[in-house]
C-alpha cells in the first residue's frame, strides 16, 4: 500500500468511564470508498467526528498524507462533511450553499458561478439553484448537501448516515449514485453507517465497530464469507450458530460432533482433537431436505415469506433454532409450521469463530 | 345525551371572558376616545393642544428614546443570555431557564423599588463605591434616564430572552458544525449561518420589549422620580393632578395609534402571529 492518505493511530476517546474509541488503529488508502459500521454506541459517529475535528481525542494521532492533524480545527482540516440531517444553511439559497465553502475561501465570483454549477450539475440539481433548502425534498437536499461538500475539492469525503433519513427506494437509487460519484471523481470517502446493506453494497472495504473497537475490517465479500467472531457473524448478516467439538481429522478436513450429530467440516483453522469450536452458518447454506435426506432432522416452526427469498425457522429436536434461507422458486418442499424436515450443509459452509 | 354543536360549544367558552372584554376594557377604551374628543369642548381642540405643546413633544421624544434604548440593551444581553443556555450543553440548563422566569414571579413595584435600594444617593452601589475609595461624592444613578433604563432593561430582559431562546433552542448544531467542515472559522460560521437563523427571535423580542416599554408606567415614574417624564406618566399627570381629562385622553389616543403604527410597520418585518399568539 502507498502512504495512506489518513492514519489513525491508538485513538481513544473517552467519556466519563466509558471509552467510546478505545485504541483504534486504521489506514484509509487514498481514493478508497471505506466504511465504518456498528451498531448505535459503537464509536462510528465518535470516529468521524474525531477524523472531522469536531472532538478531540484523548490520547493518539490523527495524520494526513503523513502529516500530523490531531489538533487542528475542523476548518482548516479541508475535508467535506455530509450530515444525516442534510444541515443546509436555511437562510440560503441553494447556490449560496453550495458556493460557500468557496465563499469563505475568498474565490472570485466568476469561479464560484462556474464551480457551483458543475456541482450541481454532478448531482443533476441544476434546476435547483435558486430555491430555498425548505423547498426541497430530503433526497434532493441531500444531493445538495453533497454537492456543497465536494464543491471545494475536499481531501477526504465524510459522510455521517447520509441515507438514513430518506425512504426505502430512494435509499437505494442515492446508493448507486453515490457509487457512481466514487468512482467518476476518485476522492476518498469514509462513510459511517448502521445499515448492514448500505454497507455491503457500496464499500470497497468495511470497518466494523463495537464498544469503541474494531472487531474486523475487510472487503464486504470477506466480512461476509468469512467472520471473524460472533458479533461480526451475527451484525452483518444473519448467522445460525453451532457448539462443536473436534472429534478428529486432520487440516483442511476435520470431523466434528454437535449434539450427537457426528458431521465434517473443512477449514484452514488449525484446529485439536477434542477442542470445542464455535462455528457460524449463514441461512442461505443451509439445505433444507424431507425427512431423512439431511442431517440434522427437525421440524418448522414459522415460515417468512420475503418475494425473491423466504426465510424459514426450524427447531432442532432439544430446541436449538436454526434459520433458512431459501430461494422461492424452490418448490422441491413447500414448508409450513409443524412440518418435519431435515437439515444440512456442505462441509465448507461453517466459519470457525474466535472464541471470544 | 344531545351533542351540543361544535360552534355552540366554542362560543359558550369564548363567551364569559368576551363579555368581560367588551364591558370592562373595550367599552372604557372607547368612552376614552370620545372624552379625547369632546372635553372640554367638541373637536379636535385637545389634539391641536397636543401637537403645540413642547412638554407632550419632549415626553414622546423621551418615550421612544427610552423604549428603543431598553430594547437594544435587552437584546445585547438577552442574546448573549439565550446564546449560552441553548448552545452550552450543561446540567444547569433548567436552572438558568428558571431564573429567566424567576422575575415573573416577583411584582414590578417590588423589582422597581429594589433598585431604588441599590441606585440611590445613598443606595448600596453609592455606599460601596464610596467605601472602596473610588469615588468622593455620591453619582447620580437614578432620578435620571439613566436610572430609568437600568431598571427598565432589568424589568424586561425576560421578554427579550424567552423569544429568542424558544428560536435557538431549535437551531440545531449541526449548521455551526457543517460550516466549520467546509472552512467557516468559528466567527464566520457565528456570523454568517447561525445568526441569520437567530433573527426572527430577535425581531419578536424586540417588538415585545418596544412596545411595552412604550406605555411602561411603574419603573419610569419610580425611578424618574418625576425628572423623566414618559408618555403614561405624563397622562396621569394630567388626569390626577389638573384634572384634565380632555388632554389626557387625546395622549392616551396618542399613545395608542403610536403603538398600532409601531406594530403595523413591524408587521411587515416581523410574523407577529408568531411573535404575539404562538409564543411556547
Amino acid at each position: 500500500m502507498n502512504t495512506p492518505i489518513l492514519s489513525i493511530k491508538n485513538a481513544v476517546k473517552r467519556y466519563g468511564t466509558v471509552n467510546a474509541l478505545d485504541g483504534v488503529n486504521l489506514d484509509v488508502a487514498e481514493g478508497e470508498f471505506l466504511t465504518l459500521l456498528g451498531p448505535s454506541g459503537s464509536g462510528k459517529t465518535t470516529l468521524l467526528s474525531a477524523i472531522a475535528g469536531f472532538i478531540g481525542l484523548d490520547e493518539g494521532t490523527l495524520a494526513l498524507r503523513s502529516n500530523d492533524i490531531t489538533g487542528k480545527p475542523p476548518e482548516h482540516r479541508d475535508f467535506g462533511m455530509v450530515f444525516q440531517g442534510y444541515a443546509l444553511f436555511p437562510t440560503m439559497t441553494v447556490r449560496e450553499n453550495v458556493g460557500f465553502p468557496l465563499k469563505i475561501r475568498k474565490r472570485p465570483a466568476a469561479e464560484i458561478k462556474k464551480r457551483v454549477d458543475e456541482a450541481l450539475e454532478m448531482v443533476q440539481m441544476g434546476a435547483f439553484a435558486d430555491r430555498m433548502p425548505s423547498q426541497l425534498s430530503g433526497g434532493q437536499q441531500q444531493r445538495i448537501a453533497l454537492a456543497r461538500a465536494m464543491s471545494f475539492d475536499p481531501q477526504i469525503l465524510l459522510l455521517d448516515e447520509p441515507l438514513s433519513a430518506l425512504d426505502k427506494k430512494l435509499r437505494a437509487d442515492l446508493q448507486w449514485e453515490l457509487k457512481d460519484l466514487h468512482q467518476k471523481l476518485g476522492v476518498t470517502f469514509i462513510y459511517v453507517t448502521h445499515d448492514q446493506d448500505e454497507a455491503l453494497s457500496m464499500s470497497d472495504r468495511i470497518i466494523i465497530l463495537k464498544d469503541g473497537a474494531i472487531q474486523q475490517e475487510g472487503g464486504p465479500n470477506t466480512l461476509y464469507d468469512r467472520p471473524r467472531n460472533r458479533f461480526v457473524a451475527d451484525f452483518l448478516g444473519k448467522s445460525n450458530f453451532i457448539e462443536a467439538t473436534v472429534t478428529g481429522g486432520s487440516g483442511p478436513t476435520f470431523h466434528c460432533e454437535s449434539q450427537g450429530t457426528p458431521f465434517d467440516l473443512i477449514t484452514d483453522e488449525p484446529c485439536e482433537q477434542g477442542q470445542a469450536i464455535s462455528l457460524a452458518l449463514r441461512p442461505e447454506r443451509l439445505r433444507l431436505g424431507l425427512p431423512g435426506a439431511e442431517l440434522v432432522p427437525a421440524t418448522v416452526k414459522q415460515v417468512s415469506y420475503l418475494g425473491e427469498r423466504c426465510q424459514v425457522l426450524v427447531v432442532r429436536e432439544g430446541g436449538e433454532e436454526f434459520l433458512v434461507s431459501r430461494p422461492t422458486w424452490k418448490t422441491d418442499i413447500t414448508p409450513t409450521p409443524g412440518l418435519q424436515v431435515s437439515i444440512g450443509w456442505d462441509a465448507d459452509a461453517p466459519v470457525v469463530l474466535a472464541p471470544s | 345525551m344531545p351533542r351540543i354543536n361544535e360552534k355552540v360549544s366554542y362560543w359558550m367558552l369564548v363567551l364569559p371572558a368576551l363579555t368581560i372584554m367588551v364591558c370592562f376594557y373595550i367599552l372604557p377604551v372607547l368612552g376614552i376616545w370620545e372624552i379625547a374628543f369632546t372635553e372640554p369642548e367638541t373637536g379636535l381642540g385637545n389634539f391641536v393642544k397636543m401637537a403645540e405643546s413642547n412638554a407632550v413633544k419632549t415626553s414622546f421624544v423621551i418615550t421612544f428614546r427610552v423604549a428603543a434604548i431598553t430594547t437594544v440593551g435587552c437584546l445585547i444581553l438577552g442574546y448573549i443570555v439565550a446564546y449560552a443556555i441553548s448552545n452550552f450543553a450543561s446540567r444547569l440548563t433548567p436552572l438558568m431557564v428558571a431564573l429567566v422566569i424567576l422575575p415573573f414571579w416577583v411584582s414590578v413595584l417590588i423589582r422597581s423599588f429594589s433598585w431604588i435600594v441599590l441606585l440611590g444617593r445613598s443606595g448600596l452601589v453609592n455606599d460601596a463605591l464610596i467605601h472602596a475609595g473610588m469615588i468622593e461624592r455620591p453619582l447620580r444613578l437614578m432620578h435620571n434616564e439613566l436610572g430609568v433604563l437600568i431598571a427598565m432593561i432589568h424589568v424586561m430582559l425576560p421578554f427579550a430572552v424567552l423569544p429568542m431562546l424558544t428560536n435557538m433552542r431549535g437551531i440545531s448544531g449541526i449548521y455551526v458544525q457543517a460550516a466549520r467542515s467546509l472552512g467557516a472559522s468559528e466567527w464566520t460560521s457565528f456570523r454568517q449561518v447561525y445568526f441569520p437563523q437567530t433573527l426572527p427571535g430577535v425581531l419578536s423580542g424586540a417588538l415585545l420589549v418596544f412596545v411595552l416599554s412604550l406605555g411602561f408606567f411603574v419603573t419610569p415614574a419610580l425611578l424618574g422620580g418625576g425628572r423623566v417624564l414618559m408618555i403614561s406618566e405624563y397622562i396621569t399627570y394630567q388626569i390626577q393632578e389638573f384634572l384634565n381629562w380632555g388632554l389626557g385622553s387625546a395622549l392616551s389616543v396618542a399613545l395608542l395609534v403610536a403603538t398600532a403604527l409601531v406594530l403595523l410597520i413591524s408587521a411587515r418585518f416581523v410574523n407577529l402571529r408568531a411573535t404575539l399568539l404562538e409564543r411556547k
